[in-house]
């Protein structure tokens, strides 16, 4: 059900809000996306 | 291959050619049709809907589509990726093949087409997206034009202004890239317009930034599409080099799209977000707009990465076709299926069935100079003349 705001403010600190959290999964899921996709490349850098 | 099939295929009648030419003919009578009885004699435009298919596929499809000549030359130029070199040439083909079609297309669509250089040479509105979309698109092809010449210019032996062009290559392709930057995502802009026709799923003020950044692994996923057929149809036309390079450019080209595609549907998901779009997507527009957004961005990316880490050229090669449809599906979505989605059905724009034909028509003329040009130029091999001189 679409909730109802009064104001723009209750507006922006609802979307905002899960906005922020989707932020902070993306952050982590882009670091994961990147190992999985390089994870096989042969490694370049000396040991 | 026996003898006689061999020689049914060079023969004039071999099925590519009657195909195309049946399809050719039927396109000139509509053409015929187009220009003496108008819009409305073979198309379903109207008031509520002035663009249609041929807005939708020739112009919104065939420009993201086309933006392989801007990647894979900003690779290999820019950022110095040399091991890309040997698909530059295709790519900036196919480009330059597709905006020249663009551009003949808008002649079909625009009302009165002889007036299209008037934004450039007659009257400019600086303040319109549209106008910027013109100017951008008429300089980009001339661009194209320039950038593809050394090819013809090989084959036709004109070896001194080959070398000037050559020279060019770095300034073009800077130039290349700005203009790309400006109207790609200018195309998304034009819809910036009708906030109260577009469903607001698709409507979004970052619809310019999605346009742009879409039409970045459209180009990769079309380079990789192109690379496929042309492997299967012109195989005996592809030097060692080029054959070489080719898995390379495959598995380069997929971890790009593969990347760009994740930031894309990150930004998406932060979009629907942002504008609180989620009581929508429970409706029937809001599941087609899942199935765009899973089906044909989050999927294939997955594919993409699967394929790299795996080294599955074959997945790589069907991924791109799907990102190809994806892309298609995503600028019909926003052009036409989300577009006006408030009015009742009787007032909905299906396209007629010679607008279809006219399309078709277009995409076959597209195939028959693309075919007569990497049959006669260097375009999957260097000219022996010129070896090692790029």
């Amino acid at each position: 059900m679409e909730p109802v705001f009064f104001t723009l403010q209750d507006f922006f600190t609802f979307s905002k809000g899960i906005t922020y959290v989707l932020m902070g999964i993306a952050l982590v899921a882009m670091v994961a996306m990147w190992n999985f996709l390089v994870g096989r490349d042969e490694k370049h850098w000396p040991e | 291959m026996s003898e006689e099939a061999t020689a049914a295929n060079q023969s004039v009648f071999n099925p590519f050619n009657i195909v195309a030419g049946v399809i050719v003919l039927i396109g000139i009578v509509l053409t015929v049709l187009r220009f003496t009885g108008g819009l409305g004699a073979i198309t379903n435009l109207s008031n509520n809907n002035p663009w249609g298919i041929w807005i939708s596929f020739d112009l919104l499809c065939g420009v993201a589509l086309a933006a392989g000549g801007y990647t894979t030359s900003a690779a290999c130029y820019l950022f110095g990726m040399k091991k890309y070199h040997s698909a530059v040439r295709p790519a900036i083909l196919t480009a330059f093949l597709g905006y020249a079609l663009v551009v003949l297309a808008l002649h079909y669509d625009v009302g009165r087409p002889w007036r299209l250089p008037y934004p450039i040479l007659y009257q400019q509105g600086t303040t319109s997206v549209l106008f910027e979309v013109g100017l951008c698109v008429f300089l980009y092809l001339n661009v194209l034009l320039i950038e593809y010449s050394p090819a013809a210019l090989e084959w036709l032996g004109l070896n001194t202004v080959r070398k000037i062009v050559v020279k060019l290559t770095l300034v073009l392709t800077i130039f290349g890239v700005i203009l790309s930057t400006m109207h790609q995502s200018s195309l998304g802009a034009l819809f910036l317009i009708a906030p109260s026709k577009v469903h607001p799923l698709w409507y979004s003020t970052y619809l310019p930034v999605f346009f742009f950044i879409s039409s970045i692994f459209a180009g990769l996923s079309m380079v990789i599409f192109e690379s496929t057929l042309s492997h299967h149809y012109f195989h005996d036309k592809m030097d060692k080099t080029h054959l070489a390079e080719s898995s390379h450019v495959t598995f380069g080209f997929a971890k790009a799209a593969c990347w760009i595609m994740a930031g894309y549907f990150t930004m998406k998901v932060f979009d629907l977000s942002m504008d609180n779009d989620w009581h929508y997507l429970g409706t029937s527009y809001g599941i087609w707009y899942l199935a765009e957004l899973l089906g044909f961005v989050a999927l294939p990316c997955f594919l993409y990465a699967v394929g790299v880490r795996d080294k599955n050229i074959k997945l790589i090669k069907w991924t791109a076709f799907w990102t190809v449809l994806g892309i298609i599906v995503n600028r019909f979505n926003v052009s036409l299926v989300a577009f006006n989605w408030q009015l009742p059905s009787s007032e909905r724009y299906f396209p007629h069935w010679m607008e279809i034909g006219i399309t078709v028509f277009l995409i076959t003329v597209f195939v028959i100079v693309f075919r007569f040009i990497v049959r006669r130029m260097p375009i999957f091999y260097e000219h022996p003349d010129y070896k090692g001189s790029h």
